[in-house]
């Protein structure tokens, strides 16, 4: 699977000292918006299989660098490494087919299609006969694929409701089985567990748990329960740059943490 | 391919019905009307009416196809319906010998399929990359450029005069202009790209121009090529539109400029929002009303003392109605009303609604 050594490519921005071994590498990644700097110079890499926390005040920019990881919004300046691959041109669907997954803060889902037509496409998005004008019969490999996700997000009873009718705590699991799709090798969590039930929280921190141990993730959440129990790292943001990484217990314990972010006020 | 062939593992009761099962009775009834409307209805009717409400119902179709299920209000559609009747002329027989080569039918038409189909995916390549007013604007800029092509370049399309004559082949000894013929051969084609249409709907293809609709962010972060997607479905779509375009010059005998100009583009749109836009009948309804009004209200207005031109003036009042009543045109409007009527008699049963 995740092979240590990744073939010669040319490198856009002409840095060649490549670690191979990350499945993820940010170097001085930036964005700005006009005059405002989103997030500046940020750099980081994450190991495959790495759970890692980004943690930060709201308008911190930890959406920010979701986007320019994704691909939704290409870096002001940086570079972007997925599993090796020099990626930061390449358009979204593109990184997603080289098993790269995210979330959306707000819910952003197919309001006019029903449930197991989301996750369906979600199953197809990542393989091939996209362009099928074929119906997939029903022991079609895929919709198989379509409704264990929607299982294992305890949608089944409404597998054929319009997703525009779900509650939100539903749409919010809806995200995550749309991230689960195919073979991920690394997702991006976009506050998964914001306006859930204390049920479904458990639901959440049970499904992040039980990833196969080859998928890593970056989530970013302001519940320290949730965050701090689902991963092995912490990246701290504010004002669009990292100030502090390190373990879960450490980042807890910080006083300079503590200041900023808990008593950032944030909600 | 994609497909396993293992044994079916979710079988559920109401799928296990065999497919003409599951086609409502209505459906059946419609069946019946049409196949049998030739035992009564004259030539006029067959031929006219009903051969023109096919004819514009296919290019409807394809204009619902990218609006409806891709989002893309494509005013190009007659242009392309028309490329297709012209390549007929141009390659095939017609009065003007001059121009046309007089290739044999098996050549013409997959060619003329061919040629509108690029034609449609060049166009769309350049209006995928707007949205919304401006994907309108730059089809309509397309189509008006193509109008004015046609019109002034004598060599290929022969101009103002067009072709006339465009007769279509006598395959097996059936002359296709003869009413009877005409109208079942319409028919036929009409059903065909229904089917297609409705088919599509639920293929990948089908279901990821949905998702392109409703999110095309999310649908790139799930890893489809949305503007590829969106060419594509420009592609598909000419295909109603062409078999509609070539009915349609045989059916005139002939095309010309006018065939392909704005008024005719911006009939397509209303046959499409009149019908109905969400669903593949709509267009088929909204081309019914369109010709029933264009042919009959010439004598409804001569009755009145008006100009019979003045036509257009009550299919715009109707138009202008539909979009400020049922955005979702006439079928829109039945939905409606069956849902009331529904919930009307829950609360008579005192089984209301939960
Ligand atoms: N599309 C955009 N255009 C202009 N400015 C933007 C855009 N997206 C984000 N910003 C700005 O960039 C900054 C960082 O926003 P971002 O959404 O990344 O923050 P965040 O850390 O995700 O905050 P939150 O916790 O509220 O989700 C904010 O000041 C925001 O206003
Ligand atoms: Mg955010």
């Amino acid at each position: 699977m995740n092979a240590p050594v990744t073939p010669p490519r040319p490198v856009a921005l002409g840095q060649s000292h490549v670690s191979a071994g990350n499945a993820l590498e940010l170097r001085g990644i930036t964005k700005m918006f006009g005059a405002l700097a989103a997030i500046s110079d940020v750099t980081l890499s994450v190991r495959p299989g790495e759970r890692r926390a980004v943690l930060g005040s709201n308008g911190a920019g930890k959406t920010t660098l979701f986007n320019c990881i994704t691909g939704d919004f290409l870096p002001t300046a940086g570079l972007i490494r997925f599993f090796g691959e020099d990626v930061t041109l390449f358009p979204p669907h593109e990184r997603i087919r080289r098993g790269l997954r995210r979330t959306y803060q707000i819910s952003s889902l197919f309001a006019g299609l029903s449930v197991i037509d989301n996750v369906y496409l979600a199953c197809r998005g990542v393989s091939r006969n996209r362009f099928s004008l074929i119906r997939p019969r029903r022991d079609d490999a895929l919709v198989h694929a379509a409704e264990t996700l929607v299982e294992a997000v305890h949608l089944t009873a409404e597998k054929d409701r319009l997703v525009g009718e779900l509650a939100y705590g539903q749409q919010r699991q809806l995200e995550i089985a749309l991230a689960l799709s195919g073979a991920p090798r690394f997702i991006l969590f976009d506050e998964p567990a914001a306006g859930l039930s204390p049920t479904e929280r458990r639901d959440l921190v049970s499904i992040l748990t039980t990833l196969p141990s080859h998928i890593g993730y970056i989530i970013i959440e302001h519940d320290m329960d949730v965050a701090l129990r689902v991963v092995e790292s912490v990246t701290m943001m504010h004002n669009g740059r990292i100030f502090k990484e390190g373990r879960p217990e450490e980042i807890e314990d910080d006083p300079e943490v503590q200041e900023l972010y808990l008593g950032g006020g944030h909600e | 391919m994609a497909m396993t062939d293992q044994a079916p593992r979710f079988v559920n009761r109401a799928d296990q019905k065999l497919w003409f099962e599951r086609i409502p009775a209505p459906w059946w009834a419609l069946a019946v009307v049409l196949l049998f409307l030739p035992v009564v209805a004259n030539n006029f009717w067959l031929f006219q009416v009903m051969g023109w409400t096919f004819i514009l119902g296919m290019i409807g179709l394809s204009l619902m196809f990218l609006a409806g299920y891709g989002g893309m209000v494509s005013l190009l559609q007659m242009s392309i319906a028309g490329m297709a009747g012209y390549m007929v002329a141009i390659l095939g027989n017609s009065g003007t010998v001059t121009v046309s080569l007089g290739l044999a039918w098996w050549i013409v038409l997959p060619a003329a399929f061919l040629i509108a189909a690029l034609f449609a995916t060049i166009s769309g390549a350049l209006a995928v990359r707007t949205e919304g007013i401006y994907t309108i604007m730059i089809t309509l800029a397309i189509a008006a450029a193509f109008f004015y092509f046609t019109r002034q370049n004598y060599t290929i399309f022969n101009g103002y005069s067009g072709f006339n004559l465009v007769l279509p082949p006598q395959l097996f000894g059936v002359n296709w202009r003869d009413p009877v013929p005409f109208y079942y051969l319409s028919l036929a084609l009409a059903a065909l790209s229904y089917g297609a249409v409705v088919y599509v709907s639920r293929s990948p293809f089908g279901l990821a121009l949905q998702g392109v609709r409703d999110n095309p962010r999310r649908m790139a972060a799930l890893g489809f090529n949305v503007t590829a997607h969106r060419v594509a479905a420009y592609a598909l779509a000419s295909v109603f539109a062409s078999a509609g375009g070539i009915l349609l010059v045989w059916q005139n005998a002939q095309i010309a400029p006018g065939t392909i100009g704005m008024s005719a583009a911006i009939d397509v749109l209303v046959v499409a929002v009149v019908g109905g836009m969400r669903r593949p009948l709509g267009p088929f309804i909204g081309a019914f009303i369109y010709v029933i009004l264009q042919v009959f209200s010439p004598d409804i207005l001569g009755f009145f003392g008006f100009s019979a031109d003045r036509f257009k003036l009550i299919i715009g009042l109707g138009f202008l109605a539909i979009v400020l009543f049922s955005p979702d045109g006439v079928l829109g409007l039945w939905d409606r009303w069956r849902a009331r009527r529904r919930q009307q008699q829950d609360q008579k049963t005192g089984g209301g609604v939960a």
